[in-house]
């Protein structure tokens, strides 16, 4: 049915860089010209993604009954979509249904991503329309003391891995006495399994605005520096066009808001460095200089970025405050289990059906994550095992699929909660080949600074090839338990010392991958080892 | 836009990216990327242009230069493609694509003979969920296959083919994962 009518349909397909990954350029561009060709009227809205990544693109379109979706769409679909109805929300087998009310979205408890998904990114409009500002404007109502003891109240801690109290970091930097300060944010991302804050910044920038922003209020800053690892090019472009965007509206520079707050912010793009996301490295490349880890003490609150007060947060940490600030520090607490306050934003990725984002209450058990959000394995075969918290975090067997998402109880099971990034395997994969790549990765990304990890990197990857070669084998065990050992007590930062993490993990619950007992299955085990015949030159996997 | 120019065009670009950002602090990296958008890469000769005028010495700037996986000291090929090999990825079979890229006869990290293509790869694009992925020329490619990465290779832009869920593990993970599968 053509649409005829005076006003438009509006219809929203992402801009998200996953989404656009699998084709929603290509859509917009085929609903831009059904538009431009006159048969239909659309007003086509990039929005950020709804985080149901096996449906992208996900188109939504707005009709009196609400946002309706089809998805997964390829450019191919839309003749036959716009034939079908779509714009009036009508059948067709790729409708999903509204979709506020699809299960795996209206299961969830969105804080941080409320808005990630349904709006327009870059609409200032949008963003106050729905809440934004909220948390900026009540903060600046208060005294900065009192800003940081609603964040130290509401129980929100650094989202970035470490779960140290935001409000204890804050509180810090506000007692020291100096008149420059920084409020630094660390993007750079770069932990396998973890998206969530590339899409916050693609799909809600100035969301990470209002957040910094309160944080400066909070402790005295006047500088912000938000590094994004240079990975995310959408990211980047995203957030250098809302700081503009906010500096015209005053919500960055002088007079914030008309208050007496004064704060800018600056963008700077990282080099594919993956160290620089630990808070001194990335102090150091802001800075210049080789992204190389300080040590601590002194701690980054009171000698930081160029030697001054400084507060470093993660992305989901300062995304998460203006929340806070809106609806007070006790519905952010009421949330959550233990001293897990408040929501994460679970990352289900890998070899996993339905992956994409779920921010819910701390306390979710990983099988829930995995099994019902999740829907197993997108290979069909069982699962086996997931690696949770990133590279450096466990490999946890299915058996131990049962813990509850909290700091507390991953840290008693010997495994890492970290930002919440949850990568499946099937029952393909070698867990001796996964451990090696755990040396592998700490060899090619060590800083070089501290010799446990730069050295020992090198030589677990030895180490491990030795085991399963069956070289003395027992030795070599004795050898590589020592030698976790070791990188955990003696690096510097947490690339060295949790390295061992998915090492010991792989060891501990897979020890027949280790040791030959585990006929693998008939699937050829590609090695980054192996010697390139062609070149003789091996460049790609070593230190 | 030059690659290949000679010393006094490298030292005016140079000293002019510097004089952009004399302003910001800890200039050294935005200088650097810079730099290598106008020449395509950090040419030897520019190192001492950088020292002179970000008052560092030459082995700071070398340092820094080296420890960035991003900077490069030679030009890339025509069609630049990273693969991700992060756990995410290799959970879908991303070393499949190394596999294909090396059959093909190309080195990871290195440019082909002819210019063409660098094929490297990179720890995680962000995209875990639509594994395996794939950068080409600034381009994200989620749910790459063998097939799929031969035509970026080849430098073709690779339309995006119709895909649904139901089909695309197949597709991505055809050989030997469904080998596996059927044995």
């Amino acid at each position: 049915m053509k649409n005829s009518s005076h006003t438009a349909a509006t219809v929203y397909v992402p801009r998200d860089s996953a989404a656009r990954s699998v084709g929603a350029d290509e859509v917009a561009g085929a609903l831009q010209r059904a538009a431009t060709r006159g048969d239909f009227a659309i007003d086509v809205v990039r929005n950020g993604s709804r985080g149901m990544l096996w449906l992208e693109p996900m188109v939504e379109v707005v009709t009196p009954q609400g946002r309706v979706g089809y998805g997964p769409v390829a450019a191919g679909d839309v003749d036959g979509l716009l034939a079908a109805g779509m714009l009036d929300g009508a059948d067709h087998p790729l409708r999903l249904g509204l979709v506020d009310e699809l299960p795996w979205l209206a299961r969830q408890t969105r804080v941080t991503f409320a808005r990630v998904g349904v709006t327009d990114p870059l609409s200032t409009r949008d963003y106050t329309e729905h809440g934004g500002l909220a948390g900026l404007r009540a903060a600046l109502d208060m005294t900065p003391a009192d800003v940081v003891a609603q964040v130290t109240e509401s129980g929100l801690r650094g989202r970035g891995g470490a779960g140290f109290p935001a409000g204890v970091k804050w509180k810090t930097v506000l007692d020291c006495a100096d008149e420059l300060k920084f409020v630094c944010c660390n993007a750079d991302e770069g932990d396998s399994g973890t998206f969530a804050d590339r899409m916050v910044m693609e799909g809600d920038p100035f969301l990470l605005i209002e957040g910094m922003t309160i944080a400066a209020h909070a402790v005295g800053a006047s500088e912000g520096y938000l590094y994004i690892r240079s990975e995310y090019p959408d990211a980047i472009a995203t957030m250098r066009e809302a700081i503009e965007t906010a500096r015209e509206h005053g919500w960055l520079g002088k007079g914030i808001l008309g208050s007496a707050l004064d704060f800018d912010l600056h963008v700077r793009v990282g080099a594919g460095a993956y160290i620089c996301g630990e808070e001194t490295s990335m102090l150091e490349s802001l800075e210049g200089k080789r992204g190389t880890v300080r040590a601590k003490p002194p701690i980054p609150a009171i000698e930081g970025l160029f030697g001054k007060p400084t507060v470093v947060n993660n992305v989901l940490t300062l995304t998460t405050v203006p929340v806070v600030l809106a609806n007070g520090a006790k519905a952010y607490q009421g949330l959550g289990v233990g001293r897990s306050r408040g929501t994460q934003v679970f990352q289900l990725g890998g070899n996993i059906a339905r992956g994409g984002i779920v921010e819910t209450a701390f306390g979710i058990t990983l099988r829930e994550l995995i099994e019902d959000y999740g829907g197993g394995t997108r290979t069909g075969r069982p699962l086996r095992t997931a690696q949770v918290g990133g590279p450096l975090g466990a490999y946890l067997p299915t058996s131990m699929f049962d813990l509850p998402m909290d700091y507390e109880a991953f840290a008693e099971a010997g495994a890492m909660l970290g930002h919440g990034g949850i990568v499946v395997f099937d029952d393909s994969v070698d867990m001796a080949a996964q451990a090696r790549f755990a040396m592998e990765f700490c060899a090619a990304e060590s800083c070089g600074k501290c010799t446990p990890c730069r050295v020992g990197s090198v030589r677990g990857v030895e180490v491990i090839d030795k085991i399963v070669a069956g070289t003395h084998r027992d030795e070599n065990l004795a050898l590589l338990e020592d030698l976790c050992d070791l990188m955990t007590d003696g690096s510097l930062c947490a690339m060295g010392g949790l390295t061992p993490m998915p090492v010991r993990s792989a060891l501990t619950h897979f020890p027949d991958d280790f040791l030959g007992g585990r006929r693998l299955l008939d699937i050829q085990p590609v090695r980054a080892s192996q010697p390139v015949q062609a070149s003789g030159a091996r460049t790609e996997g070593t230190a | 836009m030059t690659t290949s120019g000679s010393d006094m065009s490298v030292e005016s670009v140079v000293r002019r990216v510097v004089a952009d950002h004399r302003d910001q602090r800890g200039a050294l990296l935005p200088v650097l990327h810079a730099v290598q958008a106008e020449l395509g890469h950090v040419p030897q000769e520019a190192i001492p242009v950088l020292a002179d005028g970000l008052n560092l010495s030459r082995a700071d700037v070398h340092g820094v230069v080296t420890f960035y996986h991003d900077f490069r000291r030679e030009p890339a090929g025509r069609t630049t493609v990273r693969i991700c090999r992060a756990e995410a990825c290799q959970s879908l079979g991303a070393d499949r694509l190394v596999s294909y890229a090396r059959e093909s006869g190309l080195t990871l990290g290195e440019t082909s003979a002819d210019g063409a293509v660098t094929v490297e790869q990179v720890f995680c694009l962000g995209n875990c969920a639509l594994g395996p992925a794939v950068e080409a020329n600034g381009r994200l490619y989620g749910r790459m296959s063998p097939s799929r990465l031969g035509s970026l290779l080849d430098g073709a832009p690779n339309g995006m083919p119709k895909q649904t869920p139901e089909e695309t593990p197949n597709e991505t993970l055809d050989g030997t994962l469904n080998a596996a599968v059927s044995s």
